[in-house]
């Protein structure tokens, strides 16, 4: 699904990865963890295409394409899709209107015939079913005073309704309450198939409860350090980050 | 249904309803994003000598055919005018206009009179068609009716649906033709709520316009149609100058639309207009303008000069309401405003007016309350980009005699980049201490991670700005009837193509 090899980048002239390498496959979960400061939403933005980052070295392949080559809107036409840690709101604009609007562009991208109208509302009942969100809460403007929860709430909806490959979820987890944690862990675990793969980004174990991972990775001053099963996580929370630091001499 | 009056050329398509209407269009029409009225039409017209005398305006109003008490009106206007100086208060930079280099007339050759659309010369119903107005696509997807009149240059060519409105006693025609048919009406009204003597540009149109639309809605008659004027300059080196009289009697409703275009040229061309609401007692009146004049080229050459007096006066228990939309002109100086003379009478302004390049708006309203328990609401939404500079500008007048009366305002402004600039000046008189009267005011910048947000879910930077444009407007939008909403949505998007920076 994705290959990511030796990357390197940095952000007004201060590297921050250094040397990433990931490889994640069709039907994976892989939880990201590490201390502040790892770099590990500046792995989400760079994926996502975020400007402000430069890569100075490296590569990522996305099934099959060089995902540096992309506009950030190609990078989701293809099927990247980023669960922001501080979602955005857009007053005056429709959750309900932005999705179509982006699936439609998805779709002609996809050189698909746009989805009807019909066909686009059964899904959002489905998909906001799905992730137990308020079908009131779609046909308000995207995140617009919605809660913390709610905001995150919506991310996975979002992701739900545009039925990406592989799905980043940026620190979902935190600020929720565990209802809501479990909401969310919920909907990434009922989307998982053969065919679609989760890169996810977390400070805490917590989370990890509800969303076994394949792989849990430490990112570490801006590498991958360390890789294990689920039970790494458990270790972490236990121990904290420093006995990795001694193991690893670093 | 609705009607249309076609002023000069107008620009609107009818065929999409909003509900059809999805953002992938809207990146489809984006293709298009030049300024797509530019063309000229190729109609043999008539035109005067450029120049402005006692004689030039004595020549406009032979050829009109008119009554010696409106070339007088006129004749004291243009002495009224000449002592007047432009004013200069607007927060605009522009070389002022050569009045002696201007064609104060300028009119499509035609014989006769056209007694049906069947009889409108070719040319022009292309011209039309290229502006998105075509009557019959029009009454086929909407299922509506539409009567339109439609003014090119300075002479209004064709009124559609006469004869259905005659049956409820409405008059809606061109103001040359009400001038001839309807003496009494035009003399009685016109002026009374723009008098010659209000203000420079005024003065002008009033000595020289040439055409324009005029309207009057019976006692109790709700207009069963929606009537609407398309302006259009189409010959190089003239000015426009039309004006428009809308007259509701007691207890009646009329939804008035005009839109506005211009081909691309070097030069400035001016348009300078006046519109007169009346609302007698218990009328509603629901003014709707979509402005999308020649804005200039991306380093500020040519454009219209929008210099518009616009004003109603409302009866007691009478409404109206102004929505605006301006995308297009170099310079744009206009307050569409209301004189809330009667009791429980209400004033509304809703405004779009979008900058780009080097495009300059000093636009807003004002509101004079005069009875008692009136009430006005201001929404005013100013959009900057490239090196353009957006004002707001805004008069709520209390008078001592207004109890009761209270004012809401809301302006904001977005900022689209780093050059442009975007201002606001409220002014509050108040007379009157039972008056409440709110201001808020916003000013922010279109934001990289709304953008970023936007893209990251699939969309085009076009489609993220036009979403987040449209969705910062959708209070003023939401005032439009649907088939302008749609139009102005698109405009709004097109006027801002690649501004963010």
């Amino acid at each position: 699904m994705i290959t990511i090899k030796n990357l390197h980048t940095t952000i007004a002239g201060k590297e921050i990865l250094k040397g990433l390498n990931l490889e994640v496959k069709a039907g994976e979960i892989h939880a990201i963890m590490g201390p502040n400061g790892a770099g590990k939403s500046t792995l989400a933005s760079v994926l996502a295409g975020r400007e402000e980052y430069e890569v100075t070295q490296g590569s990522i392949d996305f099934d099959g394409k060089d995902l540096l080559d992309l506009e950030p809107e190609n990078r989701a036409r293809e099927g990247l899709f980023l669960a922001f840690q501080y979602p955005v709101e857009i007053p005056g604009v429709s959750n309900i209107n932005f999705l179509r609007s982006a699936i439609n562009e998805i779709r002609e991208y996809r050189g698909e015939d746009s989805l009807s109208a019909k066909d686009f509302m059964a899904r959002v009942r489905e998909k906001s079913a799905l992730v137990e969100l308020d079908p009131k809460l779609a046909s308000r403007s995207v995140n617009e005073g919605f809660s913390g929860g709610e905001k995150k709430r919506n991310e996975i909806f979002q992701m739900a309704m545009l039925e990406p490959k592989l799905a980043i979820l940026d620190e979902t987890d935190s600020g929720l309450d565990i209802d809501a944690l479990r909401i969310v862990a919920n909907g990434v675990n009922k989307l998982k198939n053969n065919h679609t793969a989760s890169i996810v980004i977390t400070h805490y174990q917590r989370l990890l409860d509800y969303i076994i991972p394949d792989f849990v990775h430490v990112l570490y001053d801006g590498r991958i350090v360390k890789t294990g099963g689920k039970e790494l996580a458990l270790e972490l929370e236990e121990k904290g980050y420093d006995w990795i630091k001694e193991e690893l001499a670093l | 249904m609705r009607i249309e009056h076609v002023v000069v050329v107008n620009h609107f398509q009818y065929s999409v309803s909003m509900s059809d209407y999805t953002e992938n269009e809207l990146a489809e029409d984006l293709e298009n994003q030049e300024y797509k009225f530019g063309f000229t039409s190729d109609i043999e017209s008539d035109k005067i000598p450029k120049g402005l005398s006692e004689d030039v305006i004595r020549l406009i109003s032979s050829k009109k055919d008119e009554p010696s008490w409106l070339l007088d009106f006129r004749l004291n206007s243009y002495r009224l005018w000449k002592e007047m100086v432009e004013p200069n208060w607007a927060h605009v930079k522009y070389t002022k206009p050569n009045f002696q280099d201007i064609s104060y007339y300028s009119a499509p050759k035609q014989t006769k009179k056209y007694e049906s659309w069947d009889d409108v010369d070719p040319e022009m119903k292309e011209t039309m068609a290229k502006l998105g107005i075509s009557m019959e696509e029009q009454k086929r997807l909407t299922g509506t009716e539409v009567a339109v009149d439609f003014v090119m240059d300075s002479v209004s060519v064709a009124t559609s649906f006469k004869s259905k409105l005659k049956e409820l006693g409405i008059i809606f025609c061109s103001f040359s033709e009400a001038v001839q048919e309807y003496p009494d009406l035009v003399r009685e009204n016109m002026g009374t709520v723009v008098p010659s003597s209000d203000n420079f540009y005024a003065a002008l149109n009033s000595a020289v316009f040439t055409d324009g639309s005029f309207c009057y809605i019976p006692k109790g008659v709700r207009c069963p149609m929606e009537l609407s004027t398309y302006f259009r300059i189409n010959e190089g080196g003239t000015g426009q100058f039309e004006r428009t009289l809308v007259i509701a009697d007691e207890g009646s409703t009329v939804s008035y639309l005009e839109g506005c275009t211009a081909p691309q040229r070097d030069e400035n061309q001016l348009h300078a207009a006046v519109v007169e609401l009346i609302a007698k007692d218990g009328v509603d009146i629901k003014y709707s303008t979509v402005q999308n004049w020649y804005p200039g080229d991306k380093n500020g050459v040519g454009g219209i000069f929008n210099f518009v007096t616009k004003r109603g006066i409302c009866g007691h228990n009478s409404k109206i309401s102004w929505t605006q939309v301006e995308t297009g002109s170099a310079v744009t100086w206009k307050y569409p405003s209301c004189i809330l003379k009667g009791d429980n009478s209400i004033g509304e302004f809703y405004s779009v007016a979008v900058t780009n390049n080097y495009q300059q708006a000093d636009t807003g309203t004002k509101m004079i309350h005069l009875g008692k328990n009136t009430k006005s609401t201001i929404i005013s939404k100013g959009i900057s980009a490239g090196k353009s500079h957006n004002s707001y500008r805004g008069l709520v007048q209390v008078h001592k005699n207004a109890t009761n009366a209270r004012n809401f305002s809301q302006c904001d402004s977005l900022l689209m980049t780093d050059e442009c600039g975007a201002h606001t000046f409220p002014y509050i008189e108040c007379k009157n201490s039972s008056a409440k009267i709110e201001h808020e005011a916003t000013t922010s910048k279109i934001g990289e991670d709304q953008i970023f947000y936007c893209k990251q879910r699939g969309l085009s930077e076009e489609s993220a700005i036009s979403l987040i444009v449209n969705g910062y407007c959708k209070e003023v939008l939401n005032q439009l009837p649907m088939e302008f909403a749609v139009e102005a949505q698109k405009l709004l998007t097109i006027s801002l193509e690649g501004s963010v920076g």
